[in-house]
């Protein structure tokens, strides 16, 4: 295995430390926003984006550089106290700060950034920054690193070396540079690398030991250097202890008549930066004693929680290698346990005892792996945010996004996958949940809509809630729309809760006109079917007037799952348990075939569908009889229900899923596969799925073909 | 008799048979050899998917190759073999009779087979040899592996 | 020729390339990520040299090198400041506060190396 490249870890930590910084930015942005006036938050906005301008540099990355530069000029007027926060410089600030990110992410991605865009907001930040800052200074900004570059026009006749020209260099500290904690040693010993030297030192100055002052200076050197370099780089030896000593350097050819040894050489600025405006000047946060535990108010930026917390970054090959690892140690212990009781020991034995808590301990690993990969939803909250910010803006209406729950953690891969259909639905609110602020007033409503998002944990579950206070979904119109779309029959009386799940039917859409940014025929079933690939539901409420919330209830993994082990024609197959709704025993007069093949059981005063399972996966041709047979009644999301017969229900329990690689073979019906105690393989199905094709080829139909056991 | 260069255009081979006929396939792509075992059948899948099988923690697909290519299918028994192959990221177990030997052919030893394949050996056959009489059709794993999406029968 | 370094900086990445430049050419180098941290590092070791920035939460680089300086054994202990910004009032301003030296950054190894060696013998 080849060593990795330094320089590419240590880019792609920054590119994550990046993600820290823009999520501490937005933090203080926030704060900012909502009123904040303790200097701490500015510091730690300023210092975030101070931070990627400096990572920045290091890698070339010029457009960051000089985005950010511009950015950090006009916060560090406010940080220096000589810019007033206004609501229009908030949004400045959002602006530049969400451009900023995606500069970041696009160098990340190495993807060509459009300089336009940087340049309309840069004119903005621009007329913040008072007249005497130097608007030159984007040229001037260097990315190499400095060195010195005298421009010394002393008039000094040309002169022809024969050999290497010698320089008379004196040098004198003043006690001042000792204190600086400058040496003498190693500047004689740069000289002497640029050439032949001799070193001659005069102590003529050094007084009795009586009157000897410590920490005075008394001494000083000359040398003799014989070199090909030029004068500048000479004097560059003395660049941090200008002004701390005297330093004469010429050379020793010219007749020394004409030049008087230079006292005090104030070397000029190294190179064109002066016009910047002066350097930020840092709140010092601490006294010369350090106070450990004094925090003064701080921004909740993730900086300051650097230092409290300790953090590991992990390839997420690794971890994928360990819940794949776990996973299958409690596959072996289910072995393990299956083989003592056939081979006879009694559960209570030591041994089974032993291997319970063997069990249980697996289990808790299990759980710290799972949540290993767990990470706080705030950063996708935050890009929410932003998702707000610019549909509100798109559409003209003021919204403010109110969050909740920000540090709820959730599965990294969950999170990766709800951001799209979060992303959907939010923009829904805000284009057609919230009402036209003129029909808000009319209502009586505060002018700015809210729409809240949060987030938490529910009996081992995780639930996030997207709502609005806007008008609430008109029901009429839903199921007028409904009818005329052919998606229900005209005649039928639906309650308020089947209306609002209309909307999660496909090729729903109720905008008479195509915004800008919903887009035209992207609707909630698109939402719904993201929620349900991650094992999640959905579900509407809505009071008109009022507003409506969409909650989704999701996993707080995807790696497992909860699941109804049942057996179907001989083979062991798993049913999710989050659309098992109860399970019914089927007597002979509860059952109605109400057309050939196509039979109903009776629920509680109502009628459900009846498949059979092991018919419908085309493993044989029938149910056979019926009667005393189980079947699972599914709760479908439309909410339709369906039972499906099986043969017999073997346990309820936490599988381990395994994906099933599509590309070589798709099996309508079934979703993944685990791997049982035993070592054998249970399909795990789709129900939905399955039903919709049974629905084609009808329920008990042997339609495809027998599979060789 | 070919000589064998050893040089870039050489390429090994993992000759195996099927149904009385032998074929063979680049060892690149071949990741084991396993002895058969019993496969869960997948639901609605063509006949020569024999199922999934349980490959240390893997779930590997099946497929049954001397029906894949229309050949007549023998009784499986437990010396059947599985050849798990990997082609691209997709790993999946050819279910053939028995592994031959591995071999080393040149480019200049490949024929190209006859222009049309004849039904489900279509596309499949990358190349024909002849070593000793024996003829070798070297297949074509991308054309095996992929499109394999099954409707519902 | 072994030279133990502090460098004091809270971005990561800062961290990372100080270490890439000196580790190869055989420095010790000790992290921290804030002056408040810097200083408890501090007590445990020996450097020869310390660097640091100078914008970081909590206690940034000109707090941490008056700390610094404020304690006898380091009272003359080489510092070097890290900073993006140069020119002549910067350099006041690192000289007023006890600093010994300056690198500005983004910073190239062989000069961070030759400082270094300028003020650390």
């Amino acid at each position: 295995m080849t060593a990795p490249d330094p320089m590419a870890e240590i880019r792609a930590s920054f590119f994550i430390e990046c993600e820290e910084l823009l999520e501490a930015m937005q933090d203080g942005l926030q704060q900012l926003d909502d009123g904040a006036d303790d200097p701490e938050t500015i510091n730690v906005v300023f210092r975030a984006v101070h931070s990627i301008k400096g990572g920045a540099g290091a890698f070339g990355l010029e457009q960051m550089v000089r985005f950010a530069h511009r950015f950090e000029t006009v916060l560090d007027g406010v940080r220096a106290g000589t810019l007033a926060v206004s609501a229009d410089l908030m949004k400045l600030f959002f602006k530049a700060g969400d451009h900023l990110s995606d500069i970041v992410r696009a160098s990340r991605d190495d993807e060509e950034f459009p300089d336009g865009e940087s340049e309309a907001i840069v004119a903005e930040l621009d007329q913040y920054i008072s007249s005497d800052a130097d608007d030159a200074a984007e040229e001037e900004i260097d990315f190499q690193p400095m060195g010195l570059s005298l421009d010394l026009d002393l008039g000094l006749p040309d002169i022809e070396p024969s050999g290497p020209p010698t320089w008379c260099i004196t040098f004198t500290p003043d006690a001042e540079m000792y204190e600086s904690g400058n040496e003498v040693f190693p500047i004689l010993r740069a000289l002497a690398e640029l050439g032949d030297a001799e070193v001659r030192c005069d102590t003529s100055k050094v007084p009795v030991l009586s009157e000897l002052a410590p920490e005075s200076a008394y001494l000083s050197w000359t040398i003799d250097l014989q070199t090909t370099v030029d004068e500048a780089e000479i004097r560059s030896v003395f660049e941090f202890v200008d002004g701390l000593c005297t330093v004469s350097v010429e050379r020793a050819e010219e007749p020394a008549a004409e030049f008087e040894p230079m006292p005090d050489f104030d070397l000029p600025a190294p190179e064109p930066m002066e016009d910047l405006p002066p350097p930020p000047a840092p709140e010092p946060e601490a006294t010369a004693k350090p106070e450990p535990d004094a925090a003064p108010k701080r921004g909740a930026g993730s900086s300051s929680a650097n230092a409290a917390k300790a953090v590991v970054r992990v390839d997420l090959d690794r971890i994928e290698r360990l819940v794949n690892l776990v996973g299958e140690l409690v596959i072996n212990q289910a072995m393990l346990a299956q083989s003592l009781e056939s081979a006879g020991l009694s559960p209570h034995s030591d041994a089974m005892n032993g291997l319970e808590e063997f069990q249980r301990l697996t289990r808790d690993i299990q759980d710290s792996v799972m949540m290993i990969r767990a990470q706080p939803v705030k950063p996708l909250f935050q890009r929410m945010s932003r998702i707000v910010r610019e549909s509100s803006a798109a559409v003209g209406k003021e919204v403010r996004l109110e969050t909740d729950g920000e540090t709820t953690e959730v599965d990294k891969t969950v999170i990766e996958r709800l951001a799209d259909p979060l992303t959907h639905m939010i923009r829904n609110a805000v284009d057609h949940g919230l009402e036209s602020t003129e029909d808000r007033t009319a209502a009586g409503k505060s002018t700015e809509g809210i729409v809240k998002l949060s987030a938490a944990h529910r009996s081992g579950r995780v639930v996030i809630e997207v709502s609005d206070d806007g008008g609430g979904i008109n029901r009429p119109k839903v199921h007028q729309i409904a009818i005329d779309k052919g998606l229900v029959p005209a005649d039928t009386a639906l309650t308020d809760s089947e209306i609002d799940n209309l909307l999660f039917l496909p090729g729903f859409s109720t905008a008479s006109t195509v915004s800008d940014l919903s887009g035209r025929g992207v609707g909630m079933d698109v939402v719904k079917t993201a929620i349900q690939s991650l094992g999640g539901r959905i579900t509407i409420t809505s009071e008109p007037g009022v507003g409506t919330t969409f909650s989704i209830s999701l996993p707080l993994t995807l790696a497992v799952l909860d699941g109804m082990v049942v057996n179907v024609a001989g083979e062991t197959l798993v049913v999710p348990l989050n659309v098992v709704s109860e399970t019914l025993t089927i007597h002979e007069d509860t059952t109605d075939e109400i057309e050939p093949g196509a039979q109903v059981v009776r629920v509680r005063g109502g009628f459900v569908h009846l498949f059979d399972l092991g018919g419908a996966l085309g493993y044989r041709s029938g149910p056979g009889d019926l009667a005393g047979s189980v079947a699972l009644l599914i709760a479908q999301e439309d909410g339709n229900r369906v039972a499906l017969i099986v043969d017999e229900i073997q346990d309820q329990r936490q599988v381990v899923i395994k994906g099933l690689d599509d590309t070589f073979c798709r099996s309508p019906g079934i979703a993944a596969a685990t791997i049982l105690g035993d070592g054998q393989i249970a399909l795990i199905v789709d129900p939905s799925d399955i039903i919709a094709n049974a629905s084609k080829h009808g329920a008990a139909s042997s339609s495809s073909m027998r599979m060789e056991a | 008799m070919t000589e064998v260069a050893n040089n870039s255009n050489s390429v090994e081979l993992l000759t195996f048979k099927l149904s009385d006929q032998e074929y063979s396939l680049d060892i690149m792509c071949v990741r084991e050899i396993r002895g058969w075992t019993q496969a869960t059948p997948l639901p609605h899948s063509p006949a020569y998917m024999k199922g999934v099988i349980n490959l240390r923690g893997a779930v590997l697909p099946v497929m049954d190759l001397a029906q894949r290519l229309g050949l007549p299918v023998t009784e499986h028994t437990d010396r059947n073999v599985i050849i798990v192959v990997k082609h691209e990221e997709t790993l999946a177990g050819l279910l053939v009779d028995a592994v031959s030997d591995i071999i080393a052919l040149s480019d200049d030893d490949m024929q190209p087979p006859p222009e049309a394949g004849e039904g489900m050996q279509q596309g499949v056959i990358k190349s024909l040899t002849l070593i000793e009489d024996r003829m070798i059709r070297t297949l074509d794993l991308s054309h095996l592996v992929t499109t394999l999406q099954s409707d519902a029968a | 020729m072994t030279l133990e370094v502090l460098a004091v900086d809270d971005s990561r990445t800062m961290r990372n390339m100080i270490r890439l430049a000196l580790e190869p050419e055989g420095f010790t180098v000790h992290t921290a990520d804030d002056g408040v941290h810097g200083t408890e590092v501090l007590d445990g070791i020996a450097p020869d040299v310390i660097i640091t920035d100078i914008n970081m939460p909590r206690m940034d680089g000109f707090g941490f090198i008056d700390t610094v300086r404020a304690q006898d054994k380091h009272r003359t202990t080489p510092i070097l400041v890290l900073t993006t910004e140069s020119g002549n009032e910067l350099k006041q301003r690192a000289r007023k506060s006890g600093a010994t030296g300056w690198i500005v950054k983004p910073f190239d190894p062989a000069k961070l190396i030759k400082a270094l060696r300028m003020v650390a013998g």
